[in-house]
């Protein structure tokens, strides 16, 4: 039992990374209609521009920061401007392809650029370790797990409380009615890409202790996210949290109690089944078939 | 047809035909290569350029392809028999691999079929007792033909050539019967195709199982062709790399899959003067690509017909003018 608690809270910590990477890649298709297959090499590239200004002597906090504003000029402004205005007009093919090239670019360009190798990375909290009712649980565990959730929770609040948020919620539901509301279509768009760089940021910040800075760490990270996003619903940003933690929480029990070989099975099942009986996930609204 | 494309036909032929001989061993095997890929992106182009099906699982068609006719060629069963169950098998999974198409669309789908990917590659790589897992199955024996050993490249190459222009022309008669027409119209418009008569159920089953069949022939000529096979060809990683293919030669062209293979196989060898970048040069390439032609390297002419056509029509417009202008 304690085994198992302890699975699941550590669980909960990895899904709530995955959670982040999948929130910005629904936030994305919402407003945009992009798929972005590029989604694991967005947390990949931050975690690589962080270790190269503390390499240049920024604590960890001032290079997240100036990580986190690059990242808005580039991965959001620059992502939006250069590869998904230009190709959105030509349906899903187009930017699928575009994204995947994009990706194998930036994986190979980290590789031949930096490094091959895995880089250990600075972790936020501390080595510690709490034993509450014999269950051991790390600090880190906890920390990513709260941090995470916070971040979750506050883009949540942004979209549903404020009136940016609400505006960028009603582009996300209709684009022509939000023109002739007078909503800013392209700026509320902008701004979807710009949480989404922020967002990835993020992760690369919480996951990257565990999983080491290396240039393929964005392969299995992005695929986690689309099955996060899927499992809770690709339409409705509170699943890709629920997501998450299903995709986390399960694929780390799985390798305790199953097999460690099929560790990703079991995700794997779980998002079959949620496609077959219920394609809009867990948390999404059906769309009606449009003629 | 214009003179222009039976001019690049014949190059076409007589490339495929004549340059091999005068090519070293990694010569004549990249065009082998080339040509397993181009059967199997024939395939997934009916399946997401003519019906308009999102797949992203059409390496694990292949690797069903390969490992059929490997494990059979170890049980001592000829590569004969190894091609028409191989062929079989992936029309069968092909076809439930159909069912979720109709029940969701578009990213789901892609979604849907990725999965079957990663599941069917976990099966690779951890049943070992079948598969070999990651040591892989080696010493995959060529076939013969006739009583003719096609052990040497050159021969085997002729052999995956006179397959690719079968599996060409089966397609070519497939896509301009009754059929093809349905696929399209499956593509560009399900609702109306329903109410035109066609059942469009047993048209999205059978987009996957033909595309998957193409792919399950790729396959069991990849295996005797590199004669090792362990699961990393047959990746999600793969299918990606199919899929781009497919859309970057252009999707919904007949010979787009003949383009697209070369940019996916050949393109990259030509870049490893880049050495380490030579990847990071590819992916650039294929986002500049997509910016620059979005329905692939084939709507090429389609754009120069188009630019000729307004540019015929602009003039059209301002003689038409400039005699109004003339009149008092």
């Amino acid at each position: 039992m304690t085994d198992f608690l302890q699975l699941l809270i550590s669980g909960c910590a990895t899904g709530a990374i995955y959670a982040l990477a999948a929130l910005g890649f629904t936030l994305l298709w919402q407003a945009s209609g992009t798929i972005n297959f590029a989604q694991g090499e967005f947390v990949m590239l931050p975690a690589f521009a962080m270790l190269g200004f503390m390499a240049a002597g920024a604590p960890l906090a001032v290079s997240f920061l100036l990580t986190a504003s690059v990242a808005v000029i580039v991965l959001g402004g620059a992502f939006k401007r250069g590869i998904a205005d230009p190709l959105l007009r030509h349906g899903l093919m187009p930017i699928v392809v575009a994204t995947i090239g994009l990706a194998i670019a930036a994986r190979n360009g980290v590789r031949a650029g930096y490094s091959a190798e895995a880089h250990p990375f600075p972790s936020l909290f501390a080595d510690k370790l709490f034993t509450v009712a014999g269950v051991n649980v790390t600090l880190a565990d906890i920390g990513t797990l709260a941090v995470a959730l916070a971040l979750v929770l506050g883009v949540q609040a942004f979209l549903s409380r404020t009136v940016t948020g609400r505006a960028m919620q009603a582009v996300a539901q209709n684009t022509e009615s939000a023109t002739v509301l007078g909503i800013n279509v392209p700026r509320m768009i902008f701004y979807t890409f710009a949480i989404n760089a922020v967002l990835a940021c993020a992760a690369a910040l919480l996951v990257t202790p565990t999983y080491l800075a290396k240039f393929d760490m964005g392969e299995s990270l992005g695929t986690k996210a689309f099955f996060a996003a899927i499992i809770g619903g690709f339409n409705n940003s509170r699943g890709a949290l629920l997501g998450g933690v299903i995709v986390g929480v399960s694929e780390n029990l799985a390798a305790a109690y199953i097999s460690p070989s099929y560790k990703d099975a079991v995700a794997l099942v779980i998002f079959m089944v949620v496609i077959l009986f219920k394609p809009q996930g867990l948390l999404g609204k059906k769309v009606e078939r449009k003629v | 047809m214009s003179k222009l494309s039976v001019a690049t036909g014949v190059a076409l032929a007589a490339v495929l035909l004549f340059v091999p001989p005068f090519l070293k061993n990694y010569g004549v095997y990249l065009f082998s290569y080339w040509l397993v890929f181009v059967i199997a992106t024939m395939g997934l182009n009916l399946t997401i350029g003519y019906a308009g099906q999102k797949s992203l699982g059409h390496a694990a068609f292949f690797g069903i392809g390969a490992y059929t006719v490997a494990i059979l060629l170890k049980a001592g069963i000829s590569f004969w028999i190894g091609l028409p169950l191989a062929m079989l098998g992936c029309f069968i999974v092909g076809l439930a691999l159909g069912f979720p198409a109709l029940r969701v669309q578009t990213i789901y789908l892609a979604f849907a079929t990725l999965g079957f990917n990663t599941a069917l590659w976990l099966v690779m790589r951890n049943e070992e007792w079948l598969t070999g897992g990651t040591f892989g199955i080696n010493n995959i024996a060529r076939p013969s033909l006739f009583g003719l050993e096609l052990t040497s490249n050159l021969r085997f190459y002729y052999f995956i050539l006179g397959v690719a222009v079968i599996m060409c022309m089966l397609l070519w008669k497939l896509l301009h019967s009754p059929w093809g027409k349905a696929f399209t119209a499956l593509r560009d418009n399900p609702i109306r195709a329903e109410s035109l008569g066609i059942d469009i159920q047993a048209y999205t089953l059978l987009s996957f199982a033909i595309g998957a069949v193409y792919a399950g022939v790729a396959g069991a000529l990849f295996a005797p062709l590199v004669e090792f096979i362990e699961p990393a060809p047959f990746t999600v990683g793969a299918s990606i790399m199919m899929y781009l293919m497919v859309v970057v030669g252009g999707a919904g062209y007949f010979w787009g899959p003949l383009l697209g293979s070369a940019v996916g196989v050949i393109l990259p060898e030509w870049l490893r003067f880049a050495q380490g970048w030579y990847l990071f040069v590819f992916g650039t390439a294929v986002v500049l690509l997509m910016l620059w032609l979005p329905d692939g390297l084939l709507s090429i002419p389609d754009k120069l017909r188009a630019r000729r056509q307004s540019r015929a029509a602009s003039a059209a417009r301002a003689a038409a003018a400039s005699r109004i202008e003339v009149q008092p």
